[in-house]
């Protein structure tokens, strides 16, 4: 059936009707409201080609409150007139009525009264006229009964500065007929529904149309943080390079194996309570291996294994300090020492991807916590040209391009030999050669994965890693470690190469600080300068 | 034309590429322009001068050493230099004056022998450099409180009983390391014949800055790259001379530096880059030895290594081939992360949304806001945390995702959260005496508590973790439990293989309105460890 008796109207009166119909005379003749009458075409015009609709607005006078008021009774002055018998009336009672104060000064100017001042109670207002033709109100009546029109446009705006007439824009359809006109509309079903599959009811109904240009409703989904989607994709990337994931499920660590294991002097700045987290409790370390530590002990402070050493006075309490690790360096240090232990030497590549901390205040730039990541290879007869090129494989699949003769590359790397590097201290009893140094790049990816934000806090990421290079055929216990401290300083005793033209030391991506400095992979000093 | 010399600040650990002088020096060494010239200690025509140490500086600040620059001629621009050479190792090697200070005087303004003592700061009056008039040690701590250059540097000896000053033969204040110079001995771009004293607590240190200081603005001496001796005599009765200006061969086997950069070069290609390095090599003995003169501004090389480095950056990094190595291995995930891989990307998919928060927090946040107190988390402490959101480890993942909600509020309901990532605890059986545990936490958080979906959640991990229900020994239960952050009668204990691995509930209201929430919200957190 017809969708509402507004709409079931509509339609018969359309049929009847030559041409069309306005909405708003039809809402006259049916006796609503103009908007059930727009409702009614709405829903018609939903239906398809039943009928048509054009919108027309029209302009039309209509009288406020007052001025209904004032048409129905007769307008301020013309009461004031009535109110005023033959034998006048006390000017202070006559401002007592409703409309005393408006309609006394309108009739005043009219002259339809005077004031005679001189009266023995006070002021007294009599007529001037016998009768009095209220102009106003028929004028007001006239609008109300739609004849606007018919006043000159003076009148009409006389009124309007009265607040007595306003005009008001009124939004009607031309109503006519459409292509798929009838009188008999059956509703449109809105979705298909099980019974009327098995009935086959379906075949009988109209459906009515789908809103494409709707947004679906998003999907009752969980989600898998992006910075941590990275981290799974770097660590499948070692995966398929053979590389075993070390563990580095040790957030607290003791300096001797964050800082001295690796060959970094005990007045070295990272160690500064400016940078590193230290514990209060647990404060010390409870075991340290202790033969170890007397050899790493004598490295520093007088040399050995080939080394000068730092020749200061190495103390084991420093040593034994706690910490919140300031770089995985320590869990590789630890898995290294691991693999020295066993006999006989068994090649190795490691990898790992996890959390360090960093004394630092929070803000836009500076986290506490990032993640950094590290990978080490440990063989005999490594040297500088594997390091690059196991840089190179992992670049590739990361699908960045080389970095190592492009200084272009979206990227920057800084391979920083060598020898002696890190993983300091282990002991590979059968002349294995360790790949030591390490690189540190600011790549995209990461930098733009922080940038998704993922909902709530994200801990930053700071893609740095460590890659294996050469050692000695000697055995040894010590090594020194050539490559980056923690803190972007090198240990000493390693001479870096220069930093790429074009490229400053800036401060890194979301993921903390740099940890490693941006040395470069070149050779010539020249480069070092260029123009502004 | 102006050129940007843009030096990695790691490359600082390059002591002789502080200054312009050193810079273009070893430049033009690389370049082959200049050979490397040789340093030289010589003795004066006259009395040597001699300092004199003695035994209350041991207190405080033990060594000294000291050097002339006989008949040396300063421009504006070399005076510069000079003055900001010294800055640039104040800050450098000399971290901050603690480890080593520099004192430079014009010689003429004084008279030998030189005494350097430790005295009560009461006992210290002398003139300080530009100051007016003399002032007490005690007084100069004062007036240097608000000096934002010097307040950096009182704190170390502000709290010891004596200070360290140096004296000439007629009481005059040279300085009061590692504070001021006295004002009677300042050197301008006049001054002839400078004095330099590096005084410290680290004897290698502070030989290493009077050997850069030295070597570097030797060059602007009469007899060019000449230092004169000066004797210090120690307190055990032992004198020696300085600046040391020593020289040391190290001798290394050309096949080792191919080998180890992955490069074939002859021994007197591999010497020819090494000299240009300026590190002077030659080959000797059969062919295949090379003997390296490391010069005494090269205090970096302190291991065969070094050299090999310096090779290859002479080399060039972008010459070298790349390689992967050989080395067969087969890779293993470290079966905890495995574990977290596989879970976190199942209860993703099981509609909650991995966060990814910070594992520092406050005291307040894993102990006061879940209603316990903080000696019975067993969590770690920070001794020296920049800001009260760093002061413990996490003990909890819950409230870094109650954080996340907070921060997240204006998202629509309900939001589920979850993360696997590790807690820490104090534990005495680890070296360290700390130990991390792998936790999977969730929160709902909605219009209703919803309880029954966070325990949804627990089965379908236990279905994971193919763990049945039920009370036998491989499978898991809840149990009716209580605890101060849950609502009562509203927390289980998770039970499985027999162990109690974590509790799920409704969260305390309080607990919510601590965490700045509004809404229910119920949660589960468990060990996963149990479960490898």
């Amino acid at each position: 059936m017809a969708d509402g008796p507004v709409a079931e109207q509509l339609l018969r009166r359309l049929e009847a009707a030559d041409g069309g119909l306005d909405s708003a005379e039809l809402a006259a003749q049916l006796g609503v409201e103009h908007q059930a009458v727009v409702g009614a075409v709405k829903s018609l015009q939903a239906l398809g080609e039943v009928i048509e609709a054009e919108l027309r607005s029209t302009k039309r006078w209509e009288l406020t409150a007052e001025g209904e008021e004032m048409a129905r009774e007769g307008s301020h002055e013309a009461r004031v007139f009535q109110s005023v018998p033959a034998e006048g009336l006390a000017q202070s009672e006559l401002m007592r009525l409703p409309s005393g104060k408006v309609g006394f000064s309108k009739a005043m100017s009219n002259k339809w009264i005077r004031v005679d001042k001189s009266a023995a109670e006070g002021p007294r207002v009599f007529r001037t006229v016998e009768g009095i033709d209220d102009e106003v109100q028929r004028r007001l009546q006239l609008v109300q009964g739609g004849q606007a029109e018919k006043l000159a446009e003076k009148e009409r705006s006389e009124l309007r500065k009265r607040k007595l007439l306003t005009e008001v824009t009124l939004k009607t359809y031309w109503v006519s007929k459409g292509k798929a006109f009838s009188t008999s509309i059956s509703k449109q079903e809105a979705e298909l529904s099980p019974d009327m599959i098995s009935s086959g009811s379906w075949q009988n109904r109209s459906f009515k149309p789908y809103n494409f240009a709707a947004r679906g409703v998003p999907p009752d989904s969980g989600h898998l943080h992006p910075l941590l989607k990275v981290r799974s994709q770097f660590r499948q990337i070692f995966l398929e390079m053979g590389f075993t994931e070390m563990p580095t499920d040790n957030f607290i660590e003791s300096s001797f194996w964050n800082f001295d294991a690796l060959f970094q002097p005990q007045q070295h700045p990272a160690r500064d309570q400016h940078d590193t987290f230290f514990l209060r409790d647990p404060a010390e370390a409870l075991q340290l291996p202790m033969d170890y530590v007397q050899r790493v002990k004598r490295t520093h402070s007088q040399g050995g294994y080939g080394s000068q050493g730092y020749k200061y006075s190495w103390k084991l309490d420093e040593a034994k300090k706690n910490l919140l690790r300031t770089h995985t360096t320590s869990a590789s240090a630890r898995a290294l020492y691991r693999l020295a232990q066993k006999k006989p030497f068994t090649p190795a590549k490691y990898f790992s991807i996890d959390r360090v901390f960093r004394n630092e205040t929070l803000d836009a730039t500076h986290l506490a916590e990032f993640h950094q990541i590290e990978g080490v290879v440990a063989d005999h007869g490594l040297n500088l040209g594997h390091l690059m090129g196991v840089l190179r494989e992992f670049f590739t699949k990361l699908a960045i391009t080389v970095p190592c003769r492009n200084h272009a590359a979206p990227l920057q790397a800084s391979l920083q030999p060598l020898h002696g590097a890190q993983h300091g201290g282990v002991q590979l009893p059968s002349r294995p050669e360790e790949v030591g140094g390490s690189w540190e790049l600011r790549p995209l990816s990461p930098r733009d994965a922080a940038a998704y934000g993922a909902p709530g806090e994200c801990v930053g990421h700071c893609l740095g890693a460590l890659a294996g290079a050469p050692h000695h055929d000697q055995v040894r216990h010590q090594q020194h470690p050539g490559a980056g401290g923690p803190q972007g300083e090198p240990a000493d005793g390693v001479r870096q190469s220069p930093v790429p033209p074009g490229r400053g030391h800036t401060q890194a991506h979301a993921g903390g600080r740099v940890t490693r400095g941006p040395a470069a992979l070149t050779s010539d000093p020249t480069v070092l300068m260029r123009p502004p | 034309m102006n050129y940007v010399l843009n030096l990695a600040w790691n490359l600082m650990k390059l002591y002789d590429l502080l200054c312009l002088e050193g810079l273009v020096r070893g430049l033009q060494v690389f370049k082959e322009r200049i050979k490397a010239p040789v340093y030289k200690r010589v003795m004066p025509n006259g009395e040597i001068q001699k300092l004199i140490v003695t035994e209350e500086t041991g207190k405080v600040r033990p060594y000294a050493v000291a050097a002339v620059l006989r008949n040396i001629k300063f421009t504006k621009d070399r005076y510069d230099s000079f003055i900001e050479l010294q800055e640039k190792l104040h800050q450098n090697i000399c971290r901050k004056r603690a480890l080593v200070a520099i004192g430079t005087h014009d010689l003429d303004t004084l008279s030998g022998p030189f005494t350097y003592t430790a005295k009560r700061p009461s006992d210290i009056k002398f003139k300080p450099l530009n100051k007016t008039k003399e002032h007490t040690a005690c007084e100069l701590m004062n007036i240097y409180k608000t000096d934002n250059h010097l307040k950096h540097y009182l704190h170390i000896i502000e709290s010891k009983p004596l200070y360290p000053v140096i004296y000439d033969s007629n009481g005059v204040v040279l300085s009061m390391p590692p504070i001021i110079n006295g004002d009677h001995s300042k050197i301008t771009v006049n001054t002839k014949n400078v004095f330099i004293e590096c005084t410290g607590t680290d004897f290698t240190k502070a030989k290493i800055v009077l050997d850069i200081i030295v070597t570097m603005f030797s060059e602007y001496c009469e007899n060019q790259f000449t230092v004169e001796a000066v004797e210090v005599a120690f307190p055990n009765r032992k004198s020696s001379t300085f600046p040391e200006l020593a020289y040391r061969r190290e001798m290394v086997r050309a096949d080792l530096i191919n080998k180890r950069v992955g490069i074939r070069e002859t021994p007197q290609n591999l010497a020819k880059l090494l000299t240009r390095m300026y590190l002077k090599s030659e080959v000797i003995g059969d062919g295949n030895q090379i003997e390296i003169e490391i010069p005494p501004t090269r205090a970096d090389i302190i291991h065969a290594c070094d050299i090999v480095e310096d090779a290859a950056i002479a080399y060039g990094y972008n010459n070298i081939q790349m390689a992967l190595p050989k080395t067969y291995t087969i890779a293993n995930q470290f079966p905890l992360n495995k574990l977290t891989e596989l879970l976190r990307v199942d209860v993703a998919a099981a509609g909650f949304t991995e966060a990814l928060t910070f594992a520092l927090c406050s005291q307040e946040d894993i102990a006061d806001k879940l209603g316990l107190d903080i000696s019975a988390t067993k969590a770690v402490h920070i001794s020296n945390p920049k800001t009260a959101e760093f002061q413990v480890a996490r003990t909890t993942l819950l409230p870094g995702l109650l954080k996340t909600i907070a921060a997240n509020r204006k998202m629509p309901l309900p939001l589920k959260l979850f993360e696997i990532s590790d807690i820490v605890v104090k534990d005495s059986s680890k070296d360290v005496g700390a130990k991390n545990y792998r936790h999977l936490c969730a929160v709902y958080y909605n219009k209703n508590p919803g309880f029954e979906i966070i325990h949804g959640l627990l089965d379908r991990v236990m279905q994971l973790l193919n763990v049945p229900p039920g009370e036998d020994k491989g499978g898991y239960v809840i149990k009716a439990s209580e605890g101060p952050a849950f609502f009562p009668g509203r927390c289980a204990e998770v039970f499985a293989r027999g162990l109690s691995v974590g509790k799920l509930g409704v969260l305390h209201p309080d607990v919510i309105t601590r965490f700045e929430l509004t809404m229910p919200c119920s949660s589960l957190e468990i060990n996963i460890e149990p479960f490898l």
